[in-house]
């Protein structure tokens, strides 16, 4: 059986390096005053008590530039009495993929319209992958992702919990999506005014 | 005879101490450089909380260090089934120890003399009469050789972790590591043969010496400027034979994982980490005293600066000392943050690029060095007689 020799394959886009690349000392030359003139930049940014680096020193720094379609923290939504829009239907906690929400259900008869509510609603930051698909199940537009972080930085998963209080923080004025504050406050009908 | 005893035990106690810093401030080095060199901020969460109090120590992340020691201290020691018990055992010491030995010849001072040293006490003057005691702890006529000796030496820890751990991984990088060590401390040789050449000495404590003086009128008389080429060949080398990036082939993780102390746990590996970062400080100190004038500052001998023009400035014998340990520590630590500086620069090569470096390119250019350092020296000392 005879073989081939070996020809390497040659592309119409073959990089090409001149002599003075070829040479290969001053290319390192160069590599080494860029790298090294970072350094001393930095350095000296340092040294005269600036900050010579890109990283935000999170949890101590934070940075006030989130970009507005961040999607980094989870808020319900709520009447205008302040209770949580939520009806406790656990289409969120289905849907979610790392299974992070836990939802009691209670039932309040004094409500015959939305009986079912949340007693608790619970999310754990330490597995939830800010997918958003909660927010998409969602049937009442009771669970949304605002602009802000859960701000956890903690030492044990144990403490990375956010309880309804925390998630029901959020009150608007005005909000596009929906009437806000609802004009009907008999609770007896929803929808849009 | 005690006099010399005390001497030397307190320079072998002087010389770990310094080793170990320098391997233990490295580790902290190379993370804070690469991270300045990067744009980011580095290492910077370990501390020493003040026991009782809530004030903690962090200082830049220097604690890091200790807690990676720590850590590899406590870690599991764990063991191939069917590793070499003997050979597995000894390597990293093997590879460990020649890297320490090597500073036994390398001056980091000049020369002291105690009966000068000590006036204020004049018992202790007494007791140490008129010796004198270059600042080494071993001056000896071989001081060149020992260092390439001990050199040799590593490349057999190296190949022994290799083969004994039984694991296809180790063994490939123990190879790898085994030619790219051999070829490069043939060129680290050649280039310092140059060297050789010019000052007719294989003493290191000699060659610091030498280049305290001054060529054509201004340069201090160091290696570098004599021997620019041979300067840039030995660093090369001498990073490659540290088997550090750009030269890191024996221990290409994404080939080989952590090539030839794959199977190596705790601190057994620790120590291989260890010896690497002290090898930098000591290709370092090679470096300075071979081609930097050692503890030299330009225009400064024992007795004081003299600058050009014949102005003297005399020192006393205490401070000149003190100058020049620290001289020697401030070039030595240059030359390794300039290592560092290499290592986050350069991209990994091919091995085959490696070899091919190694012996088609470096090799010849050595030789030619060599050749041409001979020929002026012999033309030199005709024009001299």
């Amino acid at each position: 059986m005879s073989r081939k020799p070996f020809v390497r394959k040659q592309y119409w886009n073959q990089p090409t390096m001149s002599w003075w690349e070829r040479w290969y000392l001053f290319e390192i030359v160069r590599g080494l005053s860029i790298t090294g003139g970072v350094f001393m930049k930095n350095m000296w940014r340092w040294i005269t008590l600036r900050k010579g680096a890109l990283t935000t020193y999170y949890p101590e720094e934070r940075r006030p530039d989130y970009a507005e379609r961040n999607r980094g923290k989870h808020v319900l939504t709520q009447r205008p009495d302040g209770r949580p829009q939520c009806i406790a239907c656990n289409m969120c906690a289905t849907v979610c993929p790392a299974k992070v929400i836990e939802i009691e259900v209670a039932f309040d008869p004094s409500d015959p319209v939305h009986p079912k509510y949340p007693a608790r609603f619970e999310i754990d930051y330490s597995r939830c992958i800010f997918c958003g698909l909660c927010v998409e199940a969602c049937p009442e537009d009771a669970i949304r992702m605002v602009k802000d972080i859960p701000d956890l930085p903690t030492d044990d998963r144990q403490h990375m919990w956010l309880s309804m209080d925390e998630l029901l923080t959020w009150n608007p004025q005005s909000d596009v999506a929906k009437p806000y504050p609802v004009a009907d406050i008999d609770g007896s009908k929803r929808g849009p005014a | 005879m005690m006099q010399d005893l005390v001497v030397s035990l307190v320079f072998i106690g002087y010389a770990i101490g310094v080793l170990m810093t320098f391997g233990l401030v490295l580790t902290w080095v190379e993370r804070k450089q690469g991270a300045i060199m990067s744009d980011r901020i580095g290492a910077n969460r370990a501390y020493i909380r003040i026991p009782f109090t809530q004030v903690k120590l962090v200082w830049w992340g220097l604690f890091h260090g200790l807690a990676d020691g720590l850590k590899m201290l406590l870690k599991e020691d764990w063991k191939p089934d069917a590793h070499d018990r003997l050979a597995y055992a000894i390597a990293p010491w093997v590879v460990f120890a020649p890297v320490l030995l090597v500073f036994a010849v390398i001056p980091f001072g000049g020369t002291m003399v105690p009966a000068k040293l000590f006036q204020s006490v004049p018992a202790l003057a007494a007791w140490f009469a008129d010796r004198t005691y270059p600042l080494q702890i071993a001056p000896l006529d071989a001081g060149l050789l020992i260092v390439f000796a001990f050199g040799g030496v590593t490349i057999i820890g190296a190949m022994l972790a290799g083969w004994s751990s039984s694991n296809k991984f180790s063994l490939l990088g123990a190879l790898r590591a085994g030619s790219q060590m051999i070829s490069y401390e043939l060129i680290m040789g050649l280039t310092v043969l140059g060297l050789i050449v010019i000052y007719g000495t294989v003493d290191l404590g000699a060659i610091v010496r030498q280049q305290s003086g001054v060529i054509l009128g201004f340069l201090p008389a160091w290696g570098i400027f004599l021997q620019p080429f041979a300067a840039i060949l030995f660093l090369t080398a001498a990073i490659a034979e540290n088997k550090r990036i750009p030269f890191d082939l024996p221990e290409a993780e994404s080939e080989l994982i952590a090539g030839y102390f794959t199977e190596y746990s705790a601190m057994k590996m620790g120590l291989f980490m260890f010896a690497e970062f002290i090898e930098i400080a000591i290709i370092a100190a090679l470096f300075t005293t071979l081609f930097l004038g050692g503890y030299n500052l330009p225009f400064m001998t024992d007795a004081g600066f003299v600058f050009p023009g014949s102005r003297e400035v005399p020192l006393s014998h205490g401070f000149v000392l003190i100058t020049q340990i620290v001289i020697f520590l401030v070039k030595v630590f240059l030359m390794c943050s300039f290592q560092i500086l290499v290592r986050w620069t350069l991209p990994r090569f091919r091995y085959d690029q490696l070899l091919r470096f190694a012996w088609k390119f470096m090799f010849p250019l050595a030789l030619a060095n060599l050749t041409v350092t001979a020929i002026a020296v012999w033309a030199l000392r005709l024009m001299n007689t």
